[in-house]
């Protein structure tokens, strides 16, 4: 009895450490293009990235960019570049900075800010105050882009 | 006979799109449309306008060459039996005071178009004539019965080259559609120019962008199998990237459909077109 209230405790304070360490949108760090830390202090998951990647309800980024390690996924968008070798281009810290907000990374982009939960217009109810990804999905697809080498 | 473009529905979707506008040509019943024309001196960066028919799969296209295999003309015949229906407290239909509705030729080319200092639309017209002339209840800005006359009455300008009015009294109007049209939205934090101007031509996700032109409203799309009116395509390009919509019939969505339809002048009426 006591030993599970303890370890209930014990879960409690992780628990609250993880979400005190999560930063949040309006908090991220931008560094000369690139964020250095991680938004949630956790590993990103690469194959949790690669579902986010594609998922239309997430990352959607299928919709912009062609992407031939998700080959067996239909109808690849070429509104960005192609993500193939991006590994090769970008650092880690330069990836999170780009998926977090590109608009602070290219001037103008199209390409949303996925880490952003203030400062855009009109948005649905549903979604107002919210950001397109949480911290721990920027994570995962950072890890996953972080898998996308050619060299 | 009419259904039977139903059935490649499927396939349609499969079907991947071409990279650019394609150079295929539009004639309907013998006649050549304009799908392809200078872009109009107001237009910043964009030489040339085309039609969003020229960026449909071939598919898609072919159901608007002939109105036996246009899905839309369903809705027309319906429009026309509306066009006679007696209805409202003054029993009257349209067809007891217009006498052929072949006189509304050139009427869609024109508008939105200003009245009294207000932008009027197509739908404004219609309604105005049911609630002050028929006693008739008002129809939905896109209901069924709104759109079947929409069509009807804009078929009568098919062919015809799109011409509105943008200066004098219509410049204000304008000048707040041109910078809703600019004005980034949603979560997503797109403007209208993001897609439609800087990316048409290029595929997004399953989609082959165009130029958003209005010039083929009301639209049956395959997606929903029912005629569009320009102020719920708005909508729906608003809710995509997570924006909460303007007010069909609103002043938003009527200024920024006049600077569309300025962006598209000179080019066809293809009333009712077929888009997926
Ligand atoms: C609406 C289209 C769009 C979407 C959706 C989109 N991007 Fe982009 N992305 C772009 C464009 C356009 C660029 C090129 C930068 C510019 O605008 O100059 C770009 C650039 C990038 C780059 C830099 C690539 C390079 O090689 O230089 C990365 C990395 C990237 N995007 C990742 C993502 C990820 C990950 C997602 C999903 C979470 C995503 N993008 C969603 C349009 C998009
Ligand atoms: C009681 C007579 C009457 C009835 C019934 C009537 N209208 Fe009208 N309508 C008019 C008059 C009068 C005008 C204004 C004529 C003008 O300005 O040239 C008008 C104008 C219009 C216009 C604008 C024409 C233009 O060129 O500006 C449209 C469109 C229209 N009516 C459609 C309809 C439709 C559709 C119906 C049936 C739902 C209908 N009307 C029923 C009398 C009527
Ligand atoms: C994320 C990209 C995107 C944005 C932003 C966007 N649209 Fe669209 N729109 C589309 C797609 C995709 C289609 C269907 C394919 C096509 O015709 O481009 C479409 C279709 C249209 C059409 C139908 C064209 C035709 O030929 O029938 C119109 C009109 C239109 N959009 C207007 C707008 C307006 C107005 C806005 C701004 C409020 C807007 N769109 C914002 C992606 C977008």
């Amino acid at each position: 009895m006591k030993h599970t209230a303890a370890l209930a405790i014990i879960a409690a304070i992780y628990a609250s450490m993880a979400a005190a360490e999560t930063v949040k949108p309006t908090d991220v760090a931008f560094e000369n293009g690139a964020v250095k830390v991680s938004l949630t202090g956790q590993p990103g998951d690469p194959s949790a990235g690669r579902a986010v990647f594609a998922n239309r309800k997430q990352g959607n980024c299928l919709a912009c960019h062609v992407n031939t390690n998700l080959s067996e996924e239909s109808f690849h968008g070429e509104v960005g570049p192609p993500m193939d070798g991006v590994a090769d281009r970008w650092s880690e810290t330069e990836l999170r900075a780009i998926v977090s907000n590109s608009k602070l990374i290219f001037e103008d982009t199209i390409m949303p800010g996925f880490y952003v939960d203030s400062g855009y217009e009109r948005p649905l109810d549903k979604f107002a105050g919210k950001s397109i990804l949480t911290a721990q999905q920027v994570e995962d697809v950072v890890a996953y882009l972080m898998t996308l080498k050619e060299e | 006979m009419k259904l039977k473009p139903i059935a490649v529905l499927a396939a349609l979707f499969t079907a991947a799109g071409a990279y650019a506008q394609d150079s295929n040509t539009l004639a309907i019943d013998g006649e050549t449309f304009v799908t392809e024309t200078a872009a109009p001196a107001h237009m910043e960066n964009v030489d040339t306008i085309y039609s969003g028919w020229r960026f449909r799969s071939t598919e898609t296209q072919a159901l608007e060459l002939d109105d036996f295999d246009n899905p839309a003309f369903v809705f027309v015949d319906l429009g026309l039996d509306l066009w006679d229906q007696v209805d409202g407290s003054e029993g009257k239909s349209c067809s007891s005071c217009h006498e052929n509705v072949e006189d509304f030729a050139g009427l869609r080319a024109q508008l939105p178009r200003v009245e009294n200092g207000e932008l009027v639309d197509l739908e404004d017209l219609i309604n105005e004539c049911r609630t002050e002339r028929m006693g008739a209840e008002p129809w939905k800005w896109s209901g069924g019965d709104m759109t079947a006359m929409t069509a009807v009455i804009g078929l009568q300008s098919r062919g015809m080259p799109m011409n509105v009015k943008i200066d004098g009294e219509a410049a204000p109007f304008w000048e707040m559609g041109k910078e809703l049209y600019y004005t980034p939205v949603g979560q997503l934090d797109m403007a209208c120019s993001n897609c439609h101007k800087d990316n048409y031509g290029v595929m997004i996700r399953a989609d082959h962008l165009s130029q958003g032109q209005t010039n083929g409203f009301p639209t049956y799309r395959l997606k929903n199998a029912k005629l569009n009116s320009i102020h719920g395509r708005f909508k729906g390009c608003m809710r995509n990237i997570r924006a909460k919509p303007f007010k069909e019939g609103g002043p938003e969505f009527k200024t920024l459909e006049l600077y569309l339809a300025s962006q598209g002048q000179g080019l066809s009426v293809e009333t009712p077109s077929v888009r997926n």
